[in-house]
């Protein structure tokens, strides 16, 4: 055991690079594709459920597997190029929407400063890397030669912009608070004896709700999913992808699913705290628990949303973030500042 | 040559033949996405410099907003190529003697600041804070008439650009989402409460 130790010693000594690499696909990249699948899995059961029907049941014990054969049978597909399509840029594509969803991994911490990197601007970080996301669309939708996949890609990238503004103002209302952009920092002003009453949410209201709706428009997930509206423009930007780059696409999407769902909980629900008291000895221990839980609850809603909501009109959509979530966030952080200045809320306890 | 400084020229030479290529490429929209990696690897020779926040705002206001729509608008536009390479060799002249001034300021620059002995601290690490944190109480205190004079101005030019580009249209049905949630059913609609079968009319006795 003790040779074993010694020769992983050596080896995070000798190439720290590559084991740093190796570091990074163990985690979060291994498991973060696993819960993709299984995300596939829970939405289409979730779905089914609100449908009264089975959903998935068949391949595997309740269906688990089901998302696996899906991806298989896609990377075994033949991947057709439309005819003057632009090569080069079409394959481009779905990678250039994968990487940054990975990459804004680097800096989610799980515990107190325990992130692969714990940047003291983590918090832009996240925002740079979630806007990055939306070449992989507009390049998609371009290189694919055809009007829907175009259309698909004006209507998200206009919409991505506009979403983002108002994203980036609730986040606005956090750093007053918390007065740090570290997101561990973030985490732990939120920590006080009171449980869940010392979290973000509960000052910043109006913005934890506009965040994470302005986080279902930002991944183009229904009911903002005009970026593929399959009643209109078929499947809007992609809709001249199959196989793998398809596959790519699907796993982007989730992906960044995942990744608001987490960070909806960091930023406003106090991540891996408690909700309980410090006080109560076992439920008011903090831990990775609670934050994989409060993030399970919002990947779920998301999948809610899908079943319930029907789709908006684009200009209804182009409304709701000009002219309602970016007056309101705009408001806020001036309440916010106040809320700071005159100590109605404390960072930590 | 430590690791930084490998990863240092590399960003650099990717910098530098991105930006070759924007003006060399004939596709606008391969020119565009060659300025995004050109911002990009800025962005990332900046980060090595510890300039964290400078570098993530690029990325977040170039690469995240600007180019996007910059992209969207190349994109829409079917551009005719041909007439815009006619030029090329007219404005080359004016375009060297540009990019030589330009050169020659910053050499310059860099010049007066390489020649100040001793070297400047990085004023961040002097106050012991991280670059952002550095970078925001400056901003905040004592550079803070500068910073409101400037998001003024800003302001105002995007209320300029609105009244500039605005174009009243008639005929056009706008919706008032309020008066929309406000409606009522029976608003819209009459229910109309009526049997669900009428009787048979009864058989006319047969003529005899």
């Amino acid at each position: 055991m003790s040779q074993i130790i010694a020769a992983y010693e050596w080896f995070v000594a000798t190439f720290p690079t590559l084991s740093m690499a190796i570091g990074l696909f163990l985690f979060p990249l291994l498991p973060l594709i696993i819960a993709v699948a299984m995300y596939v899995w829970w939405e289409r059961k979730v779905i089914g459920w609100m449908h009264v029907r089975m959903g998935p049941n068949s391949v595997g014990p309740f269906g688990l597997a089901q998302t696996f054969a899906d991806v298989f049978k896609l990377l075994l597909k033949e991947v057709v190029y439309p005819a003057k399509a632009n090569r080069g840029l079409f394959l481009l594509a779905p990678l250039w929407a994968l990487l940054p969803a990975f990459a804004a991994w680097a800096v989610v911490p799980f515990g107190p400063h325990k992130a692969w990197s714990d940047a003291n601007a983590g918090l832009l970080f996240l925002l740079a890397m979630t806007s990055m996301g939306v070449y992989g669309i507009i390049i998609a939708g371009w290189a694919s030669n055809s009007r829907y996949a175009m259309l698909g890609a004006m209507r998200s990238a206009a919409q991505v912009v506009s979403y983002e503004i108002a994203m980036g103002f609730s986040l606005v209302g956090v750093l007053i608070l918390a007065g740090s952009l570290n997101l561990s920092d973030i985490v732990a002003a939120q920590s006080g004896s009171k449980g869940l009453l010392d979290w973000f949410w509960l000052p910043l209201l109006p913005m934890f709700v506009i965040y994470f709706v302005s986080g279902v428009a930002e991944t183009n997930r229904s009911p903002f999913d005009v970026a593929e509206g399959e009643s209109e423009i078929v499947a809007g930007f992609h809709v001249e992808y199959s196989g793998a780059p398809f596959a790519v696409f699907f796993l982007t999407e989730y992906a960044n699913m995942i990744l608001v769902s987490f960070l909806v909980p960091l930023l406003f629900l106090g991540g891996w705290l408690s909700p309980f008291p410090a006080s109560w000895s076992v439920l008011g221990a903090p831990g990775w628990w609670w934050f994989v839980a409060k993030a399970f609850f919002f990947a779920t809603a998301f999948v809610w949303f899908r079943a319930t909501f029907p789709r908006y009109r684009y200009d209804q959509i182009m409304r709701l973030g000009w002219k309602v979530f970016i007056p309101i966030t705009i408001a806020w952080v001036f309440v916010a500042g106040c809320m700071k200045y005159f100590g109605w809320v404390t960072a930590g306890a | 040559m430590t690791f930084e400084l490998i990863c240092f020229y590399a960003f650099a030479t990717v910098s530098v033949l991105a930006a070759l290529a924007v003006m060399g490429l004939r596709s606008p929209v391969h020119a565009a996405l060659c300025l995004v990696l050109t911002f990009f690897s800025t962005a990332c020779s900046w980060l090595l410099a510890d300039a964290e926040f400078l570098a993530i705002v690029l990325v977040l206001v170039y690469v995240g907003a600007v180019m996007v729509l910059f992209l969207f608008v190349v994109m829409m536009l079917d551009l005719d190529l041909d007439p815009l390479r006619e030029g090329f060799v007219r404005a080359l002249p004016l375009g060297l003697v540009v990019a030589v001034v330009m050169l020659l300021e910053m050499l310059a620059l860099i010049g007066v600041r390489a020649m100040q002995v001793p070297a400047i601290a990085d004023p961040a690490v002097a106050a012991g804070m991280s670059n952002t944190e550095w970078l925001a109480t400056a901003l905040f205190s004592r550079f803070l008439l500068p910073f409101e004079v400037a998001a003024l101005i800003l302001t105002v030019a995007i209320i300029a650009a609105i009244p500039l580009t605005l174009r009243h249209r008639v005929g056009v049905r706008t919706q008032n989402p309020a008066r929309q949630v406000l409606v009522q059913p029976r608003d819209r609609i009459r229910i109309v409460k009526m049997a669900a079968h009428k009787p048979a009319a009864k058989p006319e006795a047969p003529a005899p």
